[in-house]
């Protein structure tokens, strides 16, 4: 199986690799997937006055996985806890070209977001955001 | 940019000789082999018979031992629903292991579903089934033990000499898929109890679409029921114009692969050694899957703990070429069941690659392998969180995973 050009690109150049110190209450941390499925991201994000100012990630997975995560933090860098909430794993599979059997990288990449945004409103005590 | 193929275990290029040897048969000779009636059928009818020679002669057997299919898979296919169609009022009861090709297992799913009854037996950690565990599964009712020569994944090779001795003592048939072996090693299936043997031409440098069912003749003549209705060909076991070409091109592999399998083998095995030994020493939490003791020389099947295999394939795959035991192409996500079945657990099962070696595998190719691996596995691992975890000191086993 072949992988998109946009696929290439993020697994050959991924964007914020790295970690944040997940002991500072502005830091928020996702950490999905289980190593005996083949896919693990950690996603953090850094919050300041409600904007995400930084996010970095690590993945255990396949090419679609790395760029899936790749390209969650670059869209979470600049965006509102709120707008953050509605990234969806849809998004992820039209901008990567993900075929059928990568579709699960999106939702877990989904996922990662969501557990980072869960993780920071749980330390900062807000409330969540309602996204209906 | 230079490619290098290490995936001689999925299929083998031609060698330029056999290619050579087919090339008058598309063309000048290109008669029917069943054409009885003129030169053309005469010589197409020679050259099958002096392929099935060259054939006969690598595995130790009569050329009339020899029935030619379409490759490996219709081999198997044969080998088990033939048997099965043929001896069913003696019994019904298979014998097989978890980690056969899906070649063998589905076919004997298909025969479940015609009133087979199939065991499956387990392998221990190496990747070996236990003879006292197939000793014990015998029953009056058991026609057929079908465990594969060497593994297509691991390379491991199964203790075909006792299971043929088993099966002797307790009068039932043995059926072996050497698909990967022969060619690779000496094979001689009469030496080792065998009655029905499966191999392929392009497993072993010749063409792809040709393959052979070994059938043993005497002591005992074993006979299978055709799965194809037809003009009665291969001894009535296998109906259908004979693939001369093709067929030509096996016997040619046969031949080169029966003078020149030693030779190739010691140099191959020292290569597959150095990959081995020298990715060991540059790399931490490095395992080799499959008995060392026990298997093919060309194939290492290696796990690099904490990172996936198919994203470490991704970097390197524009100019190396192998296989991975990790499947996050498929839907159902699972790894290699037969990496599963030697208990690896499934993190080590999606954390492998299978190298296999061959007659064109050169010093420089396990240059650029040690080198590209290295490299992957290092930049992997920096992008990955359970490898950081582990370097911390976490306990991955204790860590509350969600499973999707
Ligand atoms: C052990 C084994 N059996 C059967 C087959 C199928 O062979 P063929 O491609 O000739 O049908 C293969 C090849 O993938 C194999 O490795």
């Amino acid at each position: 199986m072949a992988y998109s050009e946009k696929v290439l690109e993020h697994f050959q150049h991924p964007r914020n690799v790295g970690t944040l110190d997940k002991s500072k209450n502005n830091v928020g941390t996702g950490l999905v997937g289980a190593p005996e499925c083949g896919d693990v991201m950690k996603l953090q994000i850094k919050v300041q006055n409600d904007t995400i100012v930084d996010a970095k990630f690590k993945t255990f997975g396949c090419g679609s996985a790395i760029a899936s995560s790749s390209l969650a933090t670059e869209w979470l860098k600049g965006k509102t806890i709120e707008e953050a909430q509605k990234i969806k794993n849809t998004d992820i599979v039209q901008e990567l070209n993900l075929p059928p059997v990568k579709i699960h990288c999106s939702v877990l990449a989904e996922d990662a977001i969501k557990a980072a945004l869960a993780d920071y409103q749980k330390k900062s005590d807000t409330e969540p955001v309602d996204t209906k | 940019m230079k490619r290098v193929y290490l995936d001689n275990n999925a299929t083998t290029p031609c060698d330029p000789r056999v290619v050579e040897a087919m090339l008058p048969y598309f063309t000048e000779k290109f008669g029917n082999a069943a054409s009885r009636s003129h030169p053309y059928g005469w010589e197409a009818e020679e050259a099958v018979d002096y392929a099935r020679e060259q054939i006969a002669t690598l595995i130790h057997a009569d050329p009339k031992e020899i029935i030619f299919t379409s490759g490996a898979t219709e081999s198997d296919n044969l080998a088990l629903k033939g048997v099965f169609d043929m001896y069913r009022k003696k019994g019904n009861h298979i014998i097989t292991a978890t980690t056969e090709h899906k070649a063998v297992l589905d076919t004997c799913k298909h025969l479940a579903e015609q009133g087979a009854e199939i065991t499956y037996l387990k392998v221990n950690d190496k990747g070996l089934i236990d003879l006292a565990e197939l000793e014990a599964a015998i029953k009056p009712t058991t026609i057929l033990v079908s465990i594969m020569w060497a593994n297509n994944e691991t390379g491991v090779i199964q203790p075909v000499k006792e299971i043929g001795e088993i099966c002797a003592k307790k009068g039932i048939l043995f059926m072996s898929d050497a698909t990967q072996a022969v060619g690779k090693i000496d094979v001689n299936p009469r030496e080792m109890g065998i009655h029905l043997m499966a191999f392929t031409a392009h497993k072993m440098y010749g063409p792809k679409g040709v393959g052979a069912l070994y059938v043993s003749r005497k002591n005992p003549r074993v006979k299978v029921t055709a799965q194809m209705d037809g003009g009665g060909h291969e001894r009535g076991m296998r109906s259908g114009t004979l693939n001369v070409t093709g067929i030509v091109g096996f016997g040619k592999a046969a031949e080169l692969a029966r003078k020149e399998m030693d030779q190739d083998m010691a140099r191959i095995s020292k290569l597959r050694d150095r990959l081995e030994t020298t990715l060991k020493n540059k790399l931490e939490e490095v395992y080799i899957n499959g008995d060392p003791a026990h298997r093919m020389p060309h194939v290492t099947n290696m796990s690099f703990k904490h990172v996936e295999g198919e994203g470490l394939m991704m970097t390197f795959n524009q100019r190396m070429a192998l296989s991975s035991g990790s499947a996050c192409t498929s839907a159902s996500l699972e790894p290699s069941y037969v990496l599963v079945a030697l208990g690896l657990g499934d993190d080590l099962a999606h954390s492998s690659l299978r190298f296999s070696l061959g007659r064109f595998t050169t010093d420089e190719d396990i240059d650029i392998a040690i080198q590209s691996i290295e490299e992957g596995v290092n930049h992997m691992r920096s992008l990955s969180p359970i490898w950081e975890m582990y370097k911390e000191g976490v306990d991955l086993s204790q860590v509350t995973w969600s499973p999707h």
